[in-house]
Formats: structure tokens, sequence, C-alpha cells
């Protein structure tokens, strides 16, 4: 037969994979001349990148900044799942009325840029600095607001796929307090959701500018542009770096949530 | 008539129970009590500040004023305005388009083949990654000492920058902001890709409809709204966006994020500040309402392709 | 309007190693509704689309009217097709839906489109979007857009199997009666056998990319060829025999076999549960192991020594029988067929 099925898989096919070729290209071009320009010449500088004692004592800016992200990104991730899975699951089985409120609350900031959230957040940091001091780590409380929408929208769609409300009551019928319920019923059955929330705050925070540049705070964003100004070499050798290990993660993350699914 | 029992505890009078009250018990004030951290954290770190600027706004030295807002009609002010939307306008177009034929040739391949998951997550990480990385790896690519810079100049003669640097002004602008822009559509738009149902392409086939006869009346209709959305939603993402032109640009301040950082920091003119937070509001405007067209073409979205 | 007729000749169809079509011959009168029954996997739906045009076959060919239309495109073939489900566009109302095969083919809708949605019963939604129209009522839309186009062959994917139990009863007699006036050639898909049976001039039974028998209904459950038919269609109770020239002695009644078979004597007969009866006795060397009252009729399950029986009893009977009473097998003198 002439198979008139096959041949349109295979136009398809090829469409496919001109439109992947184009767009690969432009799309690793500008990764490959970051390798291109780390490496030029003997420079060296992957050697220090990946050299953490010599690295601090030649940029100590950078080093900070890489530390300060990297603590930011785990104490947001802490205070995110702290304050939203909770809330999450209560605001499902206890208060279900409130549900679009806290909805539309978690989706607020995706409204409000950062670059305004950041001019009302002056006045509100100066009392936290005032209580806790100017270090970086404050930016935490900023930091969580700004990844609600996405740890929200993770946690509710991983809510959505199990049914509350029949674990809570099969687990209060059997006896069980409510701490007990959220803990020990509700939490293992969205560990996917709420990794993937995780997940994506920490790719979120180690991606942030905005909020610490104007907030005269340092993290790893601030840090690179700071470092760019003396040395363009390291600085794109460290952005590349941090491409590199934000796509492992969201690539980690999208193998286990699939691998999660699939068990069920 | 027999009474059924004789058992004196079953036969004592029902004490009346009383009716639960409407409004606020013991267990949903209880129930209420548990959102509590949640709503104040809220309250601090994001309500708080959004009043911050919707009333410093209209605030002056005499209480309520609308110079502020007023202000934003000097002339540098709506050209940074003019600007913002036209790059965000430009950027959303582009990458809606590119992003949307990306997604489309995504759909054609393997549902859960390494294929997908791999561009899926790539679109991920420079969707949402941050402008500064990106602005360097273009400075790498093509500043002035960047890989093709050099290589157009030194291998076809080519000078990019025969006619000006315009890496670090519009153009350059509008060329890094769509290496996201298309991943964010892709991440966007496959949803609704994923949901046109192959019954649809093969229930026009069967009825005598050719392939354009398809897209024109079946899925270029159902993807609109959602085509649409997306590309709000690139818009909205171009207009907030301040990283990636705060890296690029040293000189002046073309677009609105940039100016309210000049704002922000200037020291010097006293009452900047408010016309700060006056473009600031300006800024949440313009996003709120395209989010709301969003919002509601997504909503026809989910009832057609959900 | 009176319908073609349609022949599948040797089709052949592999996926990988799986044959999903080993060489089906299927022959469709004009005008005639036949019902595809089997298994998942058992090739009828991809004998459909084929026929469709929706798949290439790897060998054999199709014949509508007489005219071999087998590297003909889907959108040539002039047929109607109702899938099981997402049948409808979600962005036309009821009535554009069924008018958008007339625009194709640059029709003005209007009239025919009106009377479609008559026929099948939902003029009054004519106005409405799937999304506000119930399974059932989108399965009528559908059906109608089918028809609209006047098509030679009607082609049902398994339309009821998404629906409700009662719709889809409701659903079927309308279906079998819609066909029949217009008379249009129907191939219809399906895995319920009382479906088919209910529906069909005569029914397929498919295993494995093959016809095991294509008959009238009563045929197909009164004198089912082969042991598969008799198993997959109907329930069947399996009972040791003995082959006694052109009958088959099954405890200790003479009952004529469906086909001659040239083996045994000892041999396994295939019994329908309505062909049982019970009797309680005393003396019997059965024993009850379950009853369930099933409304029309009631079931009640027997013990024979090492065989399990379900024989089919009136619902008066059923009080003489608690678990545990001893009873007698009696076999009603009906043809039965042997297991392989």
């Amino acid at each position: 037969m002439a198979g008139l099925r096959a041949r349109r898989a295979r136009r398809q096919a090829a469409f496919r994979w001109t439109v992947l070729a184009v767009m690969g290209v432009f799309f690793l071009l500008p990764l490959a001349a970051m390798v291109e320009f780390t490496t030029r010449g003997d420079s060296g500088t992957w050697s220090l990148l990946v050299d953490w004692p010599q690295l601090s004592e030649t940029y100590p800016d950078l080093a900070d900044g890489i530390v300060a992200s990297l603590s930011q990104a785990s104490l947001t991730a802490l205070l995110m799942l702290v304050l939203l899975v909770p809330t999450a699951i209560w605001v499902r089985l206890r208060l279900p009325g409130l549900r679009p409120l806290v909805e539309f609350i978690c989706l607020l900031p995706l409204t409000i840029p950062a670059i305004v959230l950041v001019v009302g957040l002056a006045p509100v940091y100066a009392w936290v600095n005032y209580f806790l001091g100017g270090s970086s780590l404050t930016l935490t409380f900023a930091y969580t607001i700004l990844v609600l929408p996405y740890a929200y929208r993770a946690i509710d769609a991983g809510l959505s796929a199990i049914d509350v409300k029949t674990l809570a009551e099969a687990a209060r019928g059997l006896g069980a307090n409510w701490f007990t319920v959220m803990a020990r019923v509700v939490l293992p059955n969205i560990r996917s959701a709420v990794l993937s929330a995780a997940f994506l705050t920490v790719a979120l925070v180690l991606g942030e500018f905005t909020i610490a540049s104007l907030l005269n705070r340092t993290n790893l964003q601030v840090a690179i542009n700071f470092l760019g100004k003396s040395s363009a070499t390291m600085s794109v050798a460290v952005s590349l770096a941090a491409l590199i290990l934000a796509f492992v993660l969201l690539l980690l993350l999208s193998l286990f949530g699939d691998r999660r699914k699939a068990s069920r | 008539m027999a009474t059924v029992t004789d058992d004196p505890d079953l036969l004592a009078p029902v004490p009346r129970v009383r009716a639960p009250r409407r409004g606020l018990s013991v267990r949903s004030i209880r129930s209420l009590l548990g959102t509590v951290p949640f709503f104040a954290y809220v309250t601090i770190f994001l309500i708080i500040p959004t009043l911050v600027v919707a009333i410093g706004a209209f605030a002056g030295d005499g209480g309520f004023t609308l110079d502020n807002v007023t202000a934003l009609g000097q002339s540098y002010v709506l050209d940074a305005f003019g600007r913002s939307i036209a790059l965000s306008a430009v950027t959303a177009v582009i990458g809606a388009v590119l992003g949307a034929v990306l997604a489309y040739a995504l759909t054609t391949a393997r549902p859960g083949g390494v294929l997908r998951r791999v561009v899926t997550a790539a679109s991920g990480v420079l969707a949402q990654f941050g402008g500064v990385t990106l602005a360097f790896a273009f400075l790498a690519t093509i500043g002035l000492s960047g890989f093709v810079t050099v290589f157009l100049r030194d291998h076809l003669g080519v000078d990019i920058y025969a006619g000006g640097v315009w890496l670090f002004e519009f153009p350059g602008l509008a060329l890094v902001y769509t290496y996201f822009q298309i991943p964010l559509m892709v991440i966007v738009f496959l949803p609704a890709l994923d949901g046109i149902r192959p019954q649809w392409r093969e229930a026009t086939e069967s009825l005598g409809g050719t392939t354009w006869q398809y897209w024109t009346r079946v899925a270029g209709p159902l993807l609109a709204p959602s085509f649409l959305g997306s590309t709000l939603l690139l818009f909205a993402n171009a207009f907030s966006a301040y990283a990636t032109a705060a890296a690029l640009v040293s000189q002046g301040n073309p677009i609105v994020p940039l100016q309210i950082r000049s704002a922000l920091t200037s020291e010097v003119i006293l009452g900047q500040q408010n016309l700060g937070k006056a473009m600031a509001l300006g800024m949440v405007v313009v996003v709120a309402v395209v989010m709301a067209l969003y919002a509601l073409l997504q909503k026809r979205t989910a009832r057609w392709l959900g | 309007m009176n319908g073609v007729a349609v022949h599948l000749n040797d089709l052949r169809r592999t996926f990988g190693a799986v044959h999903a079509l080993d060489g089906l011959d299927l022959h469709i009168e004009p005008g005639e509704l036949i019902a595809l029954l089997g298994p998942s996997g058992c090739g009828k739906t991809t004998a459909l689309r084929i026929l469709a045009g929706l798949e290439d076959a790897d060998g054999g060919r199709v014949l509508v009217g007489g005219k071999d239309i087998t590297g003909l495109p889907a959108n040539r073939r002039d047929m109607g097709m109702v899938f099981q489900a997402y049948s409808l566009f979600p962005h036309l109302t009821a009535l554009e839906n069924v008018q958008f095969g007339l625009k194709l083919r640059k029709r003005a809708g209007g009239d025919r489109a009106a009377a479609m949605l008559d026929l099948v019963g939902i003029s009054a939604h004519a106005a409405r979007y799937p999304h506000q129209l119930s399974g059932g009522q989108q399965q009528r839309v559908a059906l109608a857009r089918a028809l609209a186009i006047e098509p030679q062959v009607l082609l049902l994917d398994e339309p009821l199997s998404a629906l409700d139990a009662k719709v889809r009863v409701q659903l079927r007699d309308e279906i079998r009666r819609i066909q029949t006036e217009v008379g249009t050639t129907t191939l219809f898909v399906t895995h319920d056998q009382e479906e088919a049976l209910a529906v069909a001039d005569r029914v397929g039974v498919m295993r494995s990319g093959r016809l095991e028998q294509l008959a009238a209904p009563a045929e197909v459950y009164l004198r089912p060829a082969s042991a598969f038919v008799a198993d997959f269609v109907g329930l069947s109770n399996r009972l040791p025999g003995r082959l006694d020239g052109d009958e088959v002695v099954v405890l200790g009644t003479r009952l004529p076999l469906v086909q001659r078979a040239a083996r045994g004597p000892e041999v396994t007969a295939l019994v329908r549960p309505e062909s049982v009866g019970v009797v309680p006795d005393p003396d019997g060397d059965a024993r009850v192991l379950s009853t369930a009252f099933l409304g029309p009729t009631s079931r009640v399950t027997v013990e024979l020594g090492a065989s399990v029986v379900v024989a089919q009893v009136s619902g008066e009977l059923l009080a003489e029988l608690a678990v545990g009473t001893p009873v007698r097998l009696a076999l009603r003198p009906v043809p039965v067929t042997l297991e392989a």
C-alpha cells in the first residue's frame, strides 16, 4: 500500500527536525559562545572556578554572592514549604470557601513585577534591617513572595490530583487528629508536587536579581553583574555554570516527576 | 400500641440539642486561626508593599496629590512607557510566533520521549532563569569581543557594529528578550496544543476536509484564544523585566523599569521617590489589565481544550 | 436513500510483531448494519479505521460500491464517522457542527442540518455548545453530523462505550431506528455483546485479527461456530460429555451439535445457563452454591462433582433453592458447541 499516513508522518518528522535544528542553533549559539569566550587563551578561568579556596581569595565578592544565593535558595524553599504546604492543605480541608482568596493572593505576584514590589518593599525592609540586620539572608522574606505563584500552582495541582477530602475523612474516621492527617496522610501523597515546588523555588531564587540589587544586598546574579565590570571571562564562566546547574535541576525534576506518575 | 423497648434510658425524654448558630462557631474560628501565619506573612511582605506603591503614588508634601501622576505625562516618562510597550509588543509577537512553531514541532514528537523532556526543561530554564546570565551570554556571543562578532569580522569582513553599538540599545534588548520569550511561549502554549484531540482532525477528514480547512476552521479557531492569551503573557513578562536591561544598558534609562531604578536610587532630587511609585503604579495598571485579559482567554481555552 | 455494498478483502495490518489484522474478509450488503464484536486488540477498530482511510492497510483491498478505494485519502471517501469520545468540535454549536461537512462541500447547510437534528431528536438544543450537552446528546449530534453529508457508509467506533448504561440502551435503539430509516450501509464496532446483538443485521465476532463468525444475532448466540464465540457472546458452562455420532451425551441427556466434530469421544460441551434446568431433589448429586436475584431472571450456581454450573431460573423457583439444597440438573435438548 502507498501509505498516505506514513508519508504524512515522514513529512511531519522532517518539519520537526528542521525547526529543532534551526532553533537549536539559535539557542545553543550563545552557550557555545560562552564556552569559547571562557576558554580563550590560557586564562585558566575554569580551573579557578572549581577551586573554591582560590576563588574566594581572588574574587571574594563572587564567593560571597554564591554562598548567599545558595543559602537564600535553601531558606526560601524551607520557608515556602513551612508556610505554603500546611496552609494549602488546611484551606482545602477546613476552609474551602477561602480557596479563591488564597489562590488570588498566591497569583498576585504575577501581576506585580519585581521592580514594582521592590519599590514598596523598601520601607518594610527598613524595619527588617532594624530587627534582623542587613544581611542578604533576609531577602528570603521577599523571595518567598516571588515564588508563591509557581509553588502554589505546583502544590495545588498535586492536591487536585489526589482526593484530599476522602483521604482526610477516612483518616479522621479512624481517629486521627488534624496534624496527623496533614503530616502522615496528605503530605506523603503530594511528595512529588512538593518536590516540584521546591525545585522551582531554588531555580527562581538562583536567578533573581532585581530585588537583591535594589535593596543593596548580594546574591549570585548581583555578584556576576558586578564582576562583569572587572573580569568579563569569569563572569561569563559563572553565568554558564549557573545556567547548566539550573538546567540539570529542572531536568531532574521532570524525570523525577515522571517516575512518580509511572509508579502510580 | 406496645412499646418496642422497656429500657428506661431509651424511654427518657431526649434533651433538645441547640441548633448550631450561624456565623462563627468555635470550630470555624479554630480553622481560620490555622491560616493566620500565611495571611500575616502575605500582608507584611506583599499587601503592604503594594499599598505603599499605590498610596505613595498619590502622596506629596501636603498629603494627597495628583502631582506624581501628572508628572507621568512628562515627555521622558511617556517616551519610556512608549519604548517599554513597543519592546514588549515586538518581542511578544516574535516570541509568540516562533515559540508556537517550536511548540507545534514538539507535539509531533513522542509524548513521553527524551526530546520533549529535554526541550521542555531547557525552556523552563531559559524562560525563568534571569536576565543577568542571559545578558552575559549575549555579550559573549555578539558583544564587542564576542564569538560571532569576531568570527564575522575576521572571516567575512563584516563589522556588525559599523553603524553603532546597538546591543546596548533597543535592538539589542529586543534580541535578548526574544531569547527568553520563545521558551516561555513553549511552556505556556504547549498544554493548549496537547489539548487538541486527534479525533477532531479525523472527523474533519472523514467529513471531507483538507489540511488547510482543518487548520482554518478547526484547529485555528480552537487555538486562537490560547495563542492570544499566551502573547499577552509574553507581553506582561517583557514589560516587567528588569535584570536584562539593568545588565546591558549602562547609559540612560530607555525603559520604565530602569526609570524606576533611577528614581529609587536618586537621592538628589526630592520627590523623585514618589514619582518612582507613580511609575510603578502605572506599570501595575498595564500589567494588571493584560493579565486580566489573559485570564479571560484562559477560561475559554480551558473550556474547549481542557 | 439506498446504501452501497462494502467489501474488505484480505486485510492485513501489522504493528511491529503484532498482527492487528490477519487476512480479514468482510462483505457488507447495501443498507445492512454489521456489528463487529470482539475483545480489545481483536482488530475491529483497526478494520473500521482502514475502511475510513484513517489508517493504511499493509495488505488487502477496500471496495465500496464496486470501486477500489484502498489508496484513496480519507477526505475523499465520502463516509460518515462517529467516534467514541470527543466527537464534536467544541467551538461550534450543535447546528454548526452538523453543518460543518455541508459547508466544506459549499452547500448551504441550513435546511438539511436542521432536518438531521430533528431526525436524531435534538432540535431543541441546536444552539447549544458541546460542553452544554450530555454525553448522549453529543453522540446524537455526532450522528446527525455524519449523516448530514449523505455518506455512502456510516462508521460507528464504539459510539456508546463512554455513556451511562441507561443512556446506552436508549441510544442504541435510536441508532438502529435511524439507520433503518436512512438506509445507509453501516459498520458498528463494539465490545459489548448485548449491544451488538441488539442493533445488528449481522454480527461479526472477531478474534486476533480474523472473523470467527459472521451471522445473524440469533445464529451467533444459539449456534456459535466456535468455542470462542460461545464464550464471548453470552455465558457458557463447560460440561464434560461423550461424543456419539452427531450428538453428545452430557449429564445423561443427548444434545445435538451445532457442528459435526471428528474427535473425542471425551469432549467438553458449552451449555448456556438458560438451557440448564434446576430441580430440587433430595437424591440429587448437585448442590446449590449461591443464588442471585437479577430482576427479570435469576441465577443459581450449582456444584456438580468437580464442575461449577450456572443455571438461569425463574424468580419463584429461587425461593426453594437455598444454599446447600441438593438439586438435580436437567438439560434442554438445544444444540451445543464443543470446546476445541
